[in-house]
């Protein structure tokens, strides 16, 4: 244990909890941006609130998300301790810089992109999350028909104290599977109609980006995962993947239901 | 290295006229701060260290204490020299060390800006000298093979691959200057901490001591008080020997290999 | 006092084995009660320290520089010779010896020749074991090279950075010794002076360059590894801080100067670009391995080359003198390095230099590159063509490179015994400090062999041998000699702090360059030798009244640094132009107009001067005495060097 605890005191340690945690934050991207796609189908929810139900309450995927919310902290944490002990390791600095000569903007900004990031996830959480687990949300309910899963019948049910619990059954005699759940997708779609939320949304996958584009490569580097054969397939899934691909896709949700809902 | 474009590839006979804002120093307890000088009448095939003797001479004669500013070789290989050049280390060019620099890549009536390597590593010893033990410390610290002399195999007994000694020899290259440490945002020390690791790694002749010697020379940093990598590759860019980050990597990787996979540790 | 060099009784090849055999051995408990003073950290010092340490001394080890690493053996280019006969081309221990030997110009001891070329295998082996990256074949073998005029590949090298990568192979070796307590290393710290006590050198005295606190240390034994004095020529191709000033302090406390007059003038520098320049830079000679060199066949063209009418790469091939090889067909571009710098120099007198300043001749790669291709050429010397570039902005690979002679390397230096000890007891000196071993003329590549053979492989054995003799008896600073030599430091540092003239040290440094170039440099005269000597003493009366040293001792003070070894480099200038005077031959790097053979070649007197000039101080203003140590050929039969 005490190895271990020397370890991740050294500085090569607290790279490596900066860069698992990181890593294994990209993962979560992805997931969640698989999750999100289903916000783009045009089912009044269905897909969408099906999977937030399954995000929240399979156990598998509870204890993953409790993992993440450390992994976000852990992450702030150490950076905040790397970059107060960066600061005390030149505590005059210069007069003239010049970093453009020889570093890209991104990875000397690590900090102030995270530090949006950080913003933007607390709100993020605030309006869906907390929304999703505490708030007295309206359900909605479907009904799938057993022959033609294209015809679903949608209706609002409004929040009604403690008598609606979220259901899932077939019902043989009407001929349709029905499903009432949360209705977080409500929520998003009014959310999404914000000027100001969807500006901040966008502004904050832009910081993603940058974020991301020298972020992912970083951690790889951290760990010694350079090498020359496939050191350029890392630096491609970095850039384009996690640097360009995923931000915009994020960033496509509330411009869709601003523009488009 | 590829070609080196010059500006002028004619030889300029026209001299120029630079102001410069030089950081003085008194010595480590001293305060400091810039001082402007200006020079004159200075050729473009001066060298950058040149131009500073002639700014000396002048101070010198007028009774002053001229600039003091460590140098010694003058032809890129001792790692003495080390100037903080209009923000950049060992100023505009890449893959060169002060003492290589010519005049003739700033221009008449420039301005420019001449500081120390700033780090808390690096204390100011005077003006434009830094001390920088803090390295030698490091190499002290396992940047060797416990060999004694005499009793070795002959030379041709250890083969080694060409691609590994030249690859080691990349590493080995590394001229101890801190342009690394001056150029990182951070003021780290690794990319300077790994190009010895990683010659000793690479060749068989480190192997004995190769997952000790990457524990000690890290801890030996740490206590240094140089800052942590963030990647950002400035050190790279700026080294006068080109030493790729490359090597951190393998050093990151030589540590954690040591740390969670092998038995050695360092007392 | 009469010389003895000690040289060991018997045939050449027992001579080292045998005197192994009869030095004296230090009981390893007591070992540890002895200290050593190692001054310099460049190969001698370094591998000196290192080794002297693993065996269980104490040893203390002292550099101007900030640290160990950055001493100037660090800028050898070239390689390292050794006479491994790896290549089965006929190298061997006796072939090595003799080159050395002949390329001394016969004015080097055969046994200490000998021995060098014997421990040379040994040194290629520690410094691959310690990680020095040799360069490779693809068969995973050491590769090696033929260099400096040599008809057999036996030089190692590491790319153009030998010497870099040799020295922190030692610099390692000394770190590991520093790491376990047996070796305490002072950075900034200059020697000013050694202190003798009872005849026998017992300590020395420095200055700690950041405080300016002048200290004494205790020893047993006294180490200088100070390397050479070339920059007595204020151009050359030292590093800036090189000096002679540890080496004179020690001259003038007894030690002689053995053949202060030897110096080697490097053919393949950048020239000379106006009278700011303070440094020369050298390029490998193995540029000389594929380069040509040549200069316009007449004036006009060198005129119209100078003034930049023509260049270089538009010479029609009849217009072109390939000078070196139409008169030495034999070696042509790869004649030694004192042959090829003479006939430079006769061109440039000729008045067919080219460059700005016409004191160039070109070095030209047209043809290999032609042949080989560019690529090839890059990879053998990308990184000189580079510095090239950088220095004169001009491209190597389109246009001629303009090469000239600089001052590379100083034969002479504190004269040693068989054991590397100076006449005082107790003080030895290794590497380019001393004499030994190269004769008039040093062989390229055999720089870095003889540092790192002195400290690896002789002294360790030598020294024990002084050490069992004189006890393990306690050596500290009470004696009041200690004191006395401090204070003399100290009153030295006071009269130079006190001049506050006109001129500045470094334009006296350049006049007294100017003198030794002129008229002790490739081509030496009587008369000008002789008007030399007057110059010099006048400027060197004119510098303690008219210098100008600023600041004060308890500070970091460059000025003061540079103004005590300027006013040791001219009282060393002065000694080099009496030994210049004293020798009327030609030799090696020393040239006397006055003898040369017919066809303009060093003209050797072997009946009047086959001897090692040894100069004993004998006070300020008074002239030093000369003792000569004859010099015994039994091995070698001495000829008129040819290299046609």
């Amino acid at each position: 244990m005490s190895n271990l605890k020397t370890t991740l005191s050294s500085s090569l340690g607290k790279k490596i909890v900066m860069s698992l945690t990181g890593l294994f934050l990209c993962t979560f991207l992805i997931v969640h941006l698989i999750g999100n796609l289903q916000l783009f189908k045009d089912d009044n929810g269905l897909a969408f609130n099906a999977y937030a139900y399954t995000m929240t309450h399979f156990t598998p995927i509870k204890i993953v998300s409790y993992l993440l919310y450390a992994s976000i902290i852990v992450h702030a944490m150490y950076a905040l301790i790397l970059t107060s002990m960066n600061k005390k390791a030149r505590p005059v600095g210069y007069a003239q810089q010049n970093g453009n000569a020889n570093s890209p903007w991104t990875s000397r900004n690590m900090g102030i992109l995270g530090t949006i990031l950080l913003i933007f996830i607390v709100i993020h959480m605030n309006n869906f999350w907390a929304q999703y687990h505490w708030a007295d949300l309206p359900y909605a309910k479907y009904e799938v028909s057993l022959t033609d899963p294209a015809d679903v019948k949608f209706t609002s049910i409004p929040f009604d104290g403690s008598k609606i619990a979220h259901t899932d059954y077939v019902d043989i005699e009407h001929g349709v599977k029905v499903l009432i759940a949360k209705d977080l997708y409500l929520i998003v779609g009014e959310l999404f109609k914000q000027w100001w939320y969807v500006l901040l949304y966008v502004v904050s996958m832009v910081a993603l980006a940058f974020h991301l584009f020298h972020g992912f490569r970083s951690a790889f580097q951290t760990l010694g995962w350079d090498h020359k054969k496939y050191v350029s397939a890392i630096r491609f899934i970095g850039e384009w993947g996690f640097g360009l691909l995923i931000p915009i896709a994020f960033a496509a949700m509330p411009l869709y239901f601003f523009f488009f809902k | 290295m590829s070609h080196i474009s010059h500006p002028n590839t004619n030889k300029m006979s026209a001299h120029m006229n630079l102001t410069l804002k030089v950081w003085r120093q008194k010595n480590a307890n001293d305060k400091g701060g810039f001082v402007t000088y200006k020079a004159a009448d200075i050729s473009p095939d001066m060298s950058f260290l040149e131009m500073l003797d002639v700014v000396n001479e002048g101070l010198i004669k007028k009774g002053e204490d001229p600039i003091h500013f460590d140098h010694d070789c003058r032809e890129g290989i001792c790692g003495m020299c080390s100037l903080y050049i209009n923000g950049r280390a060992h100023g505009p060019k890449r893959a060169i060390t002060t003492c290589q620099l010519h005049m003739r890549s700033f221009s008449d009536g420039e301005t420019i800006t001449i500081e120390p390597w700033r780090a808390a590593a690096f204390p100011v010893v005077k003006d434009l000298a830094v001390n920088r033990q803090a390295f030698d410390r490091i190499q002290q610290s396992g940047g060797y093979v416990s060999i004694n002399t005499g009793g070795v195999p002959d030379a041709n007994e250890i083969p080694i691959p060409k691609f590994i000694a030249d690859e080691a020899f990349n590493s080995a290259t590394c001229i101890g200057c801190g342009a690394c440490v001056a150029a990182c945002k951070n003021a780290s020390a690794m990319l300077f901490v790994s190009a010895k690791v990683s010659q000793l790694a690479l060749l068989p002749q480190g192997q004995q001591e190769r997952y000790q010697r990457v524990q000690a020379m890290v801890a030996q940093m740490d206590e240094e008080g140089f800052g942590n990598c963030t990647n950002t590759g400035a050190c790279e860019a700026e080294c006068p020997k080109e030493i790729s980050i490359t090597n951190i990597a393998r050093m990151n990787r030589e540590y954690f290999t040591s740390k969670f996979f092998k038995e050695e540790e360092i007392h | 006092m009469k010389l003895d060099a000690k040289i060991p009784e018997g045939p050449l090849f027992e001579k080292w084995p045998k005197h192994k055999f009869n030095l004296k051995l230090v009981n390893p408990a007591n070992k540890r009660k002895y200290t050593i003073l190692v001054v310099g950290t460049g190969l001698a010092g370094s591998s000196a320290a290192a080794s002297l340490a693993e065996l269980g001394y104490n040893v203390k080890t002292f550099c101007f520089q900030d640290s160990p690493r950055r001493a100037h053996s660090i800028a050898a280019q070239g390689g390292i010779n050794a006479a491994k006969n790896y290549r089965n081309d006929g190298d061997s221990v006796y072939r090595l010896f003799y080159d050395t030997i002949k390329g001394g110009d016969y004015r080097a001891r055969e046994a200490n020749v000998y021995r060098l070329a014997d421990v040379s295998v040994n040194i290629i082996d520690q410094c691959v074991a310690q990680g020095v990256p040799f360069a490779r074949e693809y068969g995973g073998l050491l590769d090696n090279r033929s260099f400096g005029g040599s008809q057999v590949s036996r030089t190692f090298y590491a790319r153009g950075q030998t010497g870099q990568q040799l020295l922190l192979g030692a610099y390692s070796a000394l770190n590991r010794q520093i790491h376990q307590g047996t070796i305490k290393s002072y950075n900034r710290h200059e020697m000013l002076d050694v202190v003798v006590v009872d005849g026998k050198a017992q300590g020395i005295v420095t200055r700690n360059l950041i405080t300016g606190e002048i200290e004494t240390h205790a020893g047993h034994a006294v180490l200088l590894c100070t390397g050479g004095y070339g920059n007595v020529f204020y151009l050359s191709t030292n590093a800036m801080g090189s000096n002679i000033t540890a080496a004179w302090k020690a001259h003038k406390r007894g030690a002689y100067f053995g053949n202060p007059c030897f110096t080697q003038i490097h053919p393949t520098c950048i020239p000379v670009s106006g009278d700011h320049q303070s440094k020369l830079t050298l390029m490998s000679e193995s540029l000389r391995n594929d380069g040509r060199v040549w200069a316009p066949k007449t004036k006009e063209l060198a005129e119209k080359l100078r003034k930049g009418e023509l260049k270089g790469s538009d010479l029609k091939e009849e217009d072109r003198d390939y000078f070196l090889e139409r008169k030495y067909p034999a070696f042509g571009n790869l004649v030694p390095r004192d042959v090829a710098s003479r006939n430079a120099k006769e061109i440039v007198d000729e008045g067919r230099g080219v460059g700005g300043s016409g004191v160039a001749v070109f070095l030209d790669f047209a043809e290999s590159i032609a042949r080989l291709g560019e690529d090839s050429v890059r990879a053998k010397y990308g990184n000189l063509f580079d510095m090239y570039e950088q220095i004169t902005a001009e491209n190597p690979y389109k246009q001629p490179m303009r090469i000239y002679p600089a001052v590379h390397y100083t034969m002479g230096g504190l004269w040693v015994d068989y054991n590397l000890q100076t006449t005082v007891p107790g003080l030895y000196a290794l590497g380019e400090a001393n004499f030994s071993d190269h004769g008039a003329n040093r062989l390229g590549a055999s720089a870095l062999m003889q540092g790192l053979a002195d400290g690896y492989f002789v002294i360790p054995y030598t020294v024990g041998d002084y050490l069992a003799n004189i006890g393990p008896k306690p050596v500290d600073d009470s004696h009041p000699a200690f004191a006395e030599t401090k204070k003399a430091v100290e009153d030295r540092i006071a009269k130079l702090l006190s001049l506050k003239g006109t001129k500045t040290v470094d334009e006296y440094h350049r006049e007294l360059g100017h003198i030794m170039w002129e008229y002790c440099g490739m081509a030496r005269t009587e008369e000008g030798l002789k008007k030399a000597k007057g110059l010099i003493s006048e400027l060197r009366a004119d510098f303690w009244k008219n210098a100008i040293v600023p600041g004060t001792n308890s500070e970091f003070n460059q000025s003061l640094e540079k103004a005590g070894r300027v006013a040791d480099f001219l009282e060393l200038g002065e000694l080099m132009v009496d030994d210049a005077l004293d020798r009327k031959e030609s030799c090696g790097g020393h040239f006397r107009l006055e003898s040369q053979t017919d066809e303009g070649e060093a003209l050797r007197d072997d009946d009047n001067y086959a001897y090692v000039a040894a100069w004993e101080y004998k006070g300020d203003n008074t002239p030093e005495q000369l003792h000569r140590e004859e010099l015994v050929f039994e091995n070698v039969k001495l000829t008129q060097r040819s290299y046609k």
